[in-house]
């Protein structure tokens, strides 16, 4: 962005040791003050735990969910909630509580995939253009800068008109989406990074660039790149219902949580339970990503050199 | 005798912080004549700062407390309404801060920053404003000052700044000026030019000039008296020759030590006399200590009293009928003054 | 400047390369994927020499690109009209959306996030705080839904969704933009309150607020011309940035409130496979983005003295 003023220079390894706390090494060995501060947030530390109480639904989802995700009971059709359905049934009388918790599931693996495509080869690019500089740094970032203008949800629906519907490509298309980000954030950390002390200390005694990346640059610029993280987990959930819900995304019977509010909202005047329990799902995994990552901000990079959530929504 | 232009007493200042309340200013009180110029020194954090914001109103009100009384021109700072307060800043009291580089507004021009301050305090319509404005940069010695009204403040040298801010403070011709460390971001040479143009502009207007630094080379140049703080308390005050040259706190000897003095001797094998520096850190607004603010870094302490009781400002040495035809008497609070004498 | 310029030109040609790419990555003979399985092969052939398919790839990219540059951006699978009268049909639609949701944003944003900024910690903060990241965080299509089903269902008081053209109804025109524009409008409102916020907390904190201050000025004008105009000349990129987003963002609301602006036509090409269209439409995003972002960028320059040249 024009006219704002460049980050400071980042401080040196020394003012670290004389313990004046520095985001540079808040990363490395630091898990336990980190996960201290976070706790000082209460925002933050109700998000991850019910993030985790979310990750935990999603992984033993079959075992939780009272009845199979596709179990039709013409009878119970249109349902509203009981103590039976606590979320009420959908049209078909599938029980709308174990369609919730199996789309959690759903939309969770494509969340985390999505965002693992977007890290890794984000981060790789940004690295060598961090790293490297000159010509490797121009030639990668303006292509970073073509991907990154096309617009977001549209560019996922190109991907998936290549591809084809489904979850794999959907988690795809996001992450191809979020790739220029990653690069972005990662290139920045790294420029901040490369100049210092220890890393030009390191060099001077013949450390291989190998060495030099993975020992040194890549812990010290990591710090943006968690925050990043966690924003992007809420993009990429919020992308894929958005993609589910167009038809695009996951395909019926699964049960994503975008695809059964697009099921739902035909309802939506005679039983508003059909998409009001998918929505809170939706609403409340994409709040705590959020939440998390503002907390996780605030203790790991204070200088805000990471997007904004919904920056590129 | 002329009445001073600033009379304060038992200034205090408390402010909320994080870490609790920090008792930046703790009864503080001098006073400051007609044409005078009185110099407060202290190391930074020492409320010296913060003890000319809070005369003016200009501390974040939410977290700072303010009492004591600031009679400028016979009314007082402290009590007096908001929208009163407002008008004293400017025509009674102009301020200049350290860094040039921030204290202009980036996005507006020069000119327009002059004009604004003369039309929120007097009836003029923008032509004549303008003029004043320019007058005024011609003043303070910018080059081309019809030009540089229209030029903003990133286009100009940090000296040049500082000149404009100057302009600013003066703008409204006020009785007291007050320079917050208003050359310690400037180069030496400006520093000097910076300072002679205040002298000038004093001696003809007749203002009082509260100055504060940390640099005792300014104040040998300009003061005519000098406070130095310590712990947010007046430690050693007096005329700048009784305190310059015949220091009774041993905090302001250790500020004095620690100058180069490039006219001392040097000695027989040609070396130097080493810099004698204040060990240790000033205490934290937030738990400063009983007795004596600065027994624990104290080199001559081991009076009884020093970690317990709190040393009264009382006269050391003579004491002088000074200028302006006011008594100028050389104080210092510490236990140890006997020992100076 | 001119290298600003540049620059966005480099990206563009980039940007057309990945679009057109875009139609022969598909696996499998698009025409034949457009057609379905019924169609004779006159039609078939007349289609695919009419869309330049039977030529090289890269003969087809600078015919494509240079037709393109001249505004002619092919014919569709489906309907057989011009992709760009298609588009254009369309794009009032969207605009309309677009600058209307962003009203709406700097409606909630500016005062929101000033108050926020003003008292600190306070329950407007707090509240705001909590608001923008519910903003952030909700679905629009879910909100979308929820709104239609208390305005169109339950109260009545406006109509669930459609289009018409303001010259004709400008009631219903005004009816039918309002429930859209508030989903999309709250959504980058709220990320526009939070940098509104920050922003106007930093230019309170500047030096050079003490010194309007020092100045005698009324607290007003300090707060009009030292603190918000300070605080609001950054807001151009941001709001910048955010319509660029919103003119393809629309997409889903587009979708549930049956506004027939370019983010439907896009997706019901994807439904038809009418790749032309599909590319057409993509471009044009692309393009609007890029230009958006140009001038956002000269027009900080032009307006925010410390970059002025």
């Amino acid at each position: 962005m024009t006219g704002q003023p460049l980050p400071e220079p980042a401080p040196s390894p020394t003012a670290t040791d004389a313990g004046i706390p520095s985001t540079q090494r808040a990363a490395r060995p630091r898990w336990r003050e980190t996960l201290g501060l976070l706790a000082r947030n209460p925002a933050a530390a109700v998000s991850g735990a019910l993030l985790l109480l979310i990750v935990l639904v999603a992984v033993f989802d079959e075992a939780l969910a009272p009845t199979g995700p596709n179990e039709i009971s013409v009878e119970d059709r249109l349902q509203p909630p009981s103590l039976e359905h606590p979320f009420g049934t959908d049209d078909l009388g599938r029980d709308i509580f174990s369609r919730v918790i199996l789309g959690a599931a759903v939309s969770l693996r494509v969340g985390f995939l999505a965002v693992a495509v977007a890290l890794v080869i984000g981060s790789l690019i940004g690295l060598l253009a961090g790293f490297y500089g000159r010509w490797v740094d121009d030639v990668l970032m303006r292509i970073m800068d073509m991907l990154f203008a096309f617009p977001a949800v549209l560019l996922a629906i190109a991907v998936l008109a290549v591809r084809g519907p489904g979850s794999g490509n959907t988690a795809l298309a996001i992450g191809i989406v979020y790739i220029p980000v990653f690069a972005r954030v990662t290139r920045a950390s790294v420029l901040g990074v490369r100049e210092e002390v220890y890393v030009r200390a390191s060099r001077s005694v013949g450390a291989s660039d190998l060495r030099l990346l993975t020992r040194h640059v890549l812990p010290n610029a990591a710090p943006p790149i968690i925050v990043q993280t966690s924003i992007s987990l809420a993009f990429a959930v919020l992308a894929e219902a958005a993609l589910s819900f167009l038809g695009l995304g996951t395909q019926p019977p699964n049960p994503s949580w975008g695809l059964m509010l697009a099921e739902g909202r035909g309802f939506i005047d005679i039983a508003w339970w059909l998409a009001f329990f998918p929505g809170m799902a939706i609403f409340l995994t994409v709040l705590c990503f959020n939440l998390l990552g503002d907390g996780l901000r605030d203790v790991l990079d204070p200088r805000q050199r990471t997007l904004m959530a919904g920056g590129a929504r | 005798m002329t009445a001073p232009v600033l009379e304060v007493d038992d200034l205090r200042v408390q402010l909320r912080t994080p870490r609790g309340t920090a008792h930046v200013v703790n009864g503080l009180s001098y006073s400051v004549g007609p044409g005078e110029t009185v110099a407060v020194v202290g190391e930074s954090g020492s409320g010296k700062s913060v003890s000319v914001l809070a005369l003016l109103g200009l501390l974040p009100q939410r977290v700072a407390t303010v009492s004591g009384r600031a009679l400028l021109q016979g009314e007082d700072l402290l009590s007096m309404p908001p929208e009163r307060l407002r008008q004293v800043r400017g025509p009674g009291a102009g301020m200049v801060f350290q860094d040039p580089m921030t204290s202009l507004n980036p996005v507006l021009t020069v000119g327009r920053q002059i004009v604004e301050g003369l039309r929120a305090h007097a009836d003029v319509n923008a032509a004549a404003a303008r003029r004043r404005a320019a007058e005024l940069l011609g003043e303070v010695g910018l080059p081309d000052p019809e030009r540089a009204l229209d030029r903003y403040p990133h286009e100009l040298s940090g000296g040049m700044r500082q000149r404009v801010v100057i302009a600013i403070a003066l703008s409204n011709s006020p009785a007291l000026l007050i320079a917050d460390e208003a050359t310690t971001a400037l180069d030496v040479t400006v520093q000097a030019q910076i300072i002679d143009l205040v002298e000038r502009l004093q001696t003809d207007h007749g203002t009082g000039v509260i100055w504060i630094t940390h640099d005792l080379g300014v104040v040998a140049g300009i003061a005519d008296r000098v406070l130095v703080m310590y712990g947010g308390r007046c430690v050693e005050d007096g005329t700048v020759d009784d305190v310059l040259e015949r220091p009774a706190h041993p905090y302001t000897r250790g500020l004095l030590g620690s100058l180069p003095d490039l006219a001392a001797p040097v000695g027989p094998g040609g070396e130097v006399p080493d810099l004698t520096t204040v060990p240790g850190l000033p205490p934290p607004p937030t738990d400063l200590p009983a007795g004596c603010v600065f027994w624990p870094r104290c080199p001559v302490r081991g009076d009884a009293r020093c970690e317990t009781e709190q040393p009264p400002l009382v006269q050391v040495g003579s004491g002088r009928s000074g200028h302006f035809g006011r008594e100028l008497p050389h104080r210092a609070a510490t236990w140890c003054s006997e020992e100076v004498r | 400047m001119l290298r600003r310029t540049g620059q966005s030109v480099v990206v563009l040609a980039g940007v057309s390369v990945i679009v057109f790419a875009l139609v022969h990555l598909v696996p499998g003979d698009p025409i034949r994927l457009a057609l379905g399985t019924r169609f004779s092969q006159e039609t078939y052939d007349a289609l695919r020499e009419r869309s330049g398919l039977d030529q090289p790839l890269v003969e087809q990219f600078f015919s494509w690109a240079g037709a393109a540059l001249t505004g002619d951006l092919g014919v569709s699978f489906r309907s057989g009209e011009t992709v760009t009268s298609l588009i254009a049909e369309r794009l009032p639609a969207t605009l309309t959306l677009a600058f209307a949701s962003i009203l709406v944003a700097l409606l909630i944003a500016v005062p929101l996030g000033t108050l926020s900024a003003l008292r600190p910690r306070s329950l407007v903060d707090r509240g705001a705080t909590v608001l923008s990241q519910i903003g952030i965080s909700v679905p629009e299509f879910w909100m979308a839904i929820v709104l239609i089903l208390v305005f169109a269902g339950t109260l009545g008081w406006l109509p669930s969704g459609g289009y018409v053209p303001l010259t004709e109804d400008p009631l219903g025109w005004a009816q039918r933009l309002l429930m859209p524009a508030l989903v999309t409008g709250v959504v980058s409102g709220s990320v526009i309150t939070r940098f509104v916020r920050s922003s106007v907390l930093e230019a309170l904190g500047a030096d050079h607020v003490r010194t309007a201050q020092a100045k005698g000025l009324p607290t007003r004008q300090v707060f009009t011309w030292h603190v918000l105009r300070n605080a609001l000349l950054p807001l151009v990129t941001v709001t910048g940035v955010q319509l660029a987003y919103l003119l393809s963002g629309v997409v889903v609301v587009e979708i549930v409130f049956a506004w027939p602006g370019l983010g439907q036509l896009a997706l019901q090409a994807v439904q038809a496979r009418d790749y032309p269209v599909l590319q057409g439409a993509i471009l044009l995003f692309a393009v609007v983005f890029l230009v958006i972002n140009l001038v956002v960028d000269l027009l900080y320059t032009a307006i925010d003295p410390r970059i002025r040249r």
